[in-house]
């Protein structure tokens, strides 16, 4: 077998995939991020825990009612998104005449309610969830070995992404969606429903989160502060791709992941905090974001 | 300073600097400081000590978010990295404790200048996304680096002797220690807020764009606010490690940036007292929730959401409205 760099090939490619299941989530997530702060100009620190929650209703589909994972691939989002609306209709909706600042403060004490009553009722050791039959074996690819878990990931997310793009850029709901992020009043006096409008999509992300934790469920354990850090990096990661572009923010997400893997591999002392580091070059050289539209 | 020879400047320091503090603002000074002293006969000192620590670190953060209108999400990291330098200083290089206080300022100091140069070059909610994550940043360089002990943290801080003089062993004498700097540290953000210096960062709050316009150097101003808080709020965390001889990753962990945001939006932020009776809430709650395990979490969870939804003025804020004059 070939050597790059003295790094045995099935060590790199093992982790520039690691790196890109990484990347799916931080897309999927800043995505999500991007779309509600398009239209409800908050930033939405309850999605950590909402992440979060996508997984557990996986788990508890899976030990409460013996529902399996493709299931609930289709089911515990639309479910994560209506607990969103909920939130949306009751409290954030009391606070859009407000600085933004409340918004994030507002999210940021549901987070921990949601967490701090999962970790009250379920530990903190993390519950395991199978993987389904069809996700459990994986290909020999001659330079590595890729498993089907990991693929689905991949692809599932990148669908995902895609669709999420074409909903917005291309339809007329999307189109709708985006006048109303440049001017609402204008959008309401042609007579659209710009609060339900609000509202939906405010389910749509949190939907997008819950969707990001149902895939991670039967990749890494099941657990109540599972968000909680995740969350801050792809902060992180909305920070670099700036949060203008539907795009921008798919390419963000999958490139820094493709990123720390690979940082992972050559200097793994650096890849919790590579990330950061790229923010703070980014800050410096082009402060509105590698995609973003000034401020 | 060039600004000093501003018309807007000068007028503001003939209405302040010659009036001096407020009487109704002096008597609460005064009653403070008569409370704090007896303080520690009639409540457990190091509990007290703990609610001084955590006053002093809301106070700082007030003075970015409720004066400089700045809301860093990432204030534990000035207040835990501090707390690191201080107890590594005073364990393993032996400094007396005033000395390893003082290292853990410093440090902070350089890193609010670091962190704060950066993230001023967002608005908003942008402002608050890269402060917080700098600080995670921190923490997990505080996770890796050898000096921090990791999971452990700096364990058996000695509390040493002051100027090499007096023994801090007892808690009764490290209590006045601990007073001493909590006075001296919230003086000077009344004084900071109170001065020319204060009725720019008021301005640059309410209106970025005018002051601009009337000729302030905005960044400077909000770079010199980051700085002064993240520096307060080194002593507070410094103090601490002293206080408590210990230095762990809690001190650095997102929730602690949290909790001092807690605190100050309880008391009323952008008042001169809200942040130091925001700080006595939660600490006491924190105590004697202590055995309920993750219901703390919970219960400031809810507190958040209710202050945020219906008490966006705070304890002090609201009594500040009633009595109508601004505390």
């Amino acid at each position: 077998m070939f050597e790059l760099l003295g790094i045995p090939p099935q060590v790199l490619f093992g982790q520039l995939l690691l790196g890109l299941i990484n990347g799916s989530f931080y897309a999927v997530l800043s995505l999500g991020l991007a779309v509600i702060f398009g239209l409800l100009n908050i930033i939405n620190f309850t999605h950590g825990a909402q992440y979060m929650l996508g997984a557990f209703g996986a788990w508890m589909l899976l030990n409460y009612l013996g529902v399996g994972y493709w299931w609930a691939v289709f089911i515990v989002p639309p479910i994560v998104g209506v607990t969103g609306i909920v939130l949306e209709r009751v409290m954030i909706r009391r606070l859009y005449h407000l600085d933004h600042l409340y918004g994030l403060l507002l999210t940021f004490g549901l987070a921990l309610i949601i967490v701090g009553f999962f970790r009250q009722f379920f530990g903190v050791s993390g519950l395991p969830y199978p993987p389904p039959p069809l996700l459990t074996g994986g290909y020999n690819l001659g330079f590595m070995y890729l498993p089907n878990s990991r693929a689905w990931v991949i692809v599932a997310s990148l669908i995902v992404c895609l669709a999420t793009w074409f909903i917005i850029e291309k339809t007329r709901l999307g189109a709708y969606l985006r006048a109303a992020t440049e001017n609402p009043t204008m959008v309401g006096a042609f007579g659209i429903n710009v609060p339900l409008l609000v509202t939906l999509t405010y389910g749509f992300g949190v939907a997008l989160a819950g969707f990001a934790g149902v895939l991670a469920a039967p990749i890494y354990a099941v657990n109540p502060n599972m968000g909680a850090d995740l969350i801050i990096v792809v902060f992180a990661v909305v920070v670099i791709g700036g949060m203008g572009s539907i795009l921008g923010s798919i390419l963000t997400g999958f490139g820094l992941g493709l990123i720390e893997g690979l940082t992972r591999v050559f200097y793994p002392e650096g890849s919790a905090v590579v990330i950061f580091v790229i923010m703070a070059l980014v800050l410096l050289v082009k402060p509105a974001g590698l995609f973003g539209r000034s401020v | 300073m060039t600004t000093d020879t501003n018309p807007i400047a000068m007028a503001a320091i003939t209405s302040v600097g010659a009036a001096g503090m407020p009487r109704h603002h002096l008597a609460i000074f005064v009653a403070l400081f008569v409370f704090l002293i007896a303080a520690p006969f009639l409540l457990y000192p190091i509990f007290v000590m703990k609610v001084l620590c955590f006053a002093l670190f809301a106070c700082a953060f007030n003075l970015l978010l409720g004066f400089g209108g700045l809301l860093s999400f990432g204030h534990a990291a000035y207040f835990g990295m501090a707390s690191y330098v201080s107890a590594h200083a005073a364990k393993v290089w032996g400094l007396t404790p005033e000395l390893a206080i003082i290292a853990g300022t410093l440090v902070a100091a350089v890193l609010g200048l670091a962190i704060g140069s950066l993230a001023i070059r967002r608005h908003g909610i942008y402002f608050a996304m890269v402060t917080l994550a700098f600080a995670q940043m921190i923490y997990f360089f505080s996770l890796q680096a050898a000096f921090t002990g990791g999971e452990d943290g700096i364990q058996a801080v000695p509390r040493g002797h002051l100027f090499g003089l007096i023994d801090l062993g007892s808690s009764e004498v490290l209590y006045f220690f601990v007073l001493a700097i909590f006075f001296a540290g919230i003086l000077l953000i009344y004084r900071i807020i109170h001065s020319p210096f204060g009725q720019v960062l008021k301005a640059i709050r309410e209106n970025e764009p005018r002051a601009i316009s009337l000729g302030y150097r905005v960044n400077r101003y909000k770079l010199a606010v980051f700085v002064l808080s993240a520096t307060l709020a080194g002593v507070a965390g410094a103090t601490k490690a002293i206080v408590f001889q210990l230095a762990s990753l809690t001190d650095v962990y997102w929730t602690m940036s949290g909790e001092v945001v807690l605190m100050t939006l309880l008391g009323g932020m952008g008042t001169v007292f809200g942040p130091i009776v925001g700080a006595a809430v939660i600490v006491t709650m924190q105590n004697y929730l202590a055995t309920f395990g993750d219901w703390v979490t919970i219960g400031q969870g809810i507190i958040f959401v209710v202050a945020v939804l219906s008490f966006r003025e705070g304890i002090v804020g609201v009594l500040a409205k009633w009595i109508r004059k601004p505390l």
